[in-house]
């Protein structure tokens, strides 16, 4: 399990939706642009990695009841679609890093029981 | 699909090419399904199976009605679309298989798992589709049903 301010900190990423709790938990962490790949794959719970940065990403997690998104390679949507996520309290996050390091700083902070590596 | 009484009905209509609504009808369902009480589990299904079909209806058709019933037992969802039939529906069934445009995969859809999404989270999954007529869907979920992996 990972933390809301912990992803932010490993992925040097920025709130888009500011009132989300620095807390949120999330169970897992699934990475994908296929929207369909998601509905299919990604368990309750967890926050999606994704380069797709329009409306159906926050469909897609509302739907499949995900907890929230990171905007992987400098993507970030467009203002109505951070106001349909705080809308439908989905905490949206931005980072520049590309999806292979984003998913490799989270997989080697989760690995390493929560402390991160240098 | 004989089955109890419903306890709840609503219709919804979807127009095809409407990207801009696209979602709309299926977060209104679990919105509904949500506030009848039913298991978390079972919303989520349903949802799934509402999102997958309304943007088949988006990306394929020109129209569709969407029936929702729900009764104590199960949910019912009917999609009824108005578009270009599918010519091979066990091929459309295939994981991976699309016909979607680049304009479809540059939205993020188009990995070709829709229907199999759909079958996946139904209980009971029933599909007639006419080339020249559309397509119809008829899905159970049952409330304290499993899903068939």
């Amino acid at each position: 399990m990972i933390v809301l301010k912990d992803v932010l900190a490993l992925l040097d990423g920025e709130l888009l939706t500011p009132a989300a709790s620095p807390d949120a938990a999330f169970r897992k962490i699934f990475a994908s642009d296929l929207m369909s790949d998601v509905l299919t794959s990604a368990e309750p719970g967890a926050l999606l990695l994704t380069g797709l940065a329009n409306a159906h990403v926050v469909c897609t997690c509302s739907v499949a009841d995900l907890s929230g998104v990171v905007f992987v390679q400098g993507k970030r949507p467009v203002p109505a679609v951070v106001d349909e996520a705080r809308t439908k309290g989905i905490p949206l996050m931005a980072t520049k890093m590309t999806m292979f390091e984003a998913c490799a700083k989270i997989a080697g902070f989760v690995e390493d029981g929560g402390h991160g590596r240098r | 699909m004989a089955g109890a009484e419903a306890t709840y009905r609503k219709e919804f209509p979807v127009k095809g090419g409407d990207f801009a609504k696209a979602g709309a009808v299926a977060c209104e369902i679990k919105e509904l399904l949500k506030d009848l009480g039913l298991a978390v589990a079972t919303v989520r299904r349903a949802a799934i199976v509402a999102y997958e079909a309304e943007m088949n209806v988006i990306m394929y058709a020109r129209e569709a009605r969407v029936d929702l019933a729900v009764s104590p037992d199960e949910v019912r969802l009917t999609f009824d679309d108005r578009g270009p039939g599918i010519p091979d529906v066990e091929l459309a069934l295939t994981e991976g298989y699309s016909t979607a445009t680049a304009e479809m995969r540059e939205l993020g859809f188009g990995a070709g798992m829709g229907l199999p999404n759909i079958k996946r989270n139904a209980d009971v999954f029933a599909i007639d589709s006419e080339v020249g007529r559309g397509t119809r869907l008829d899905i159970i979920i049952r409330t304290n049903g499993h899903v068939t992996p």
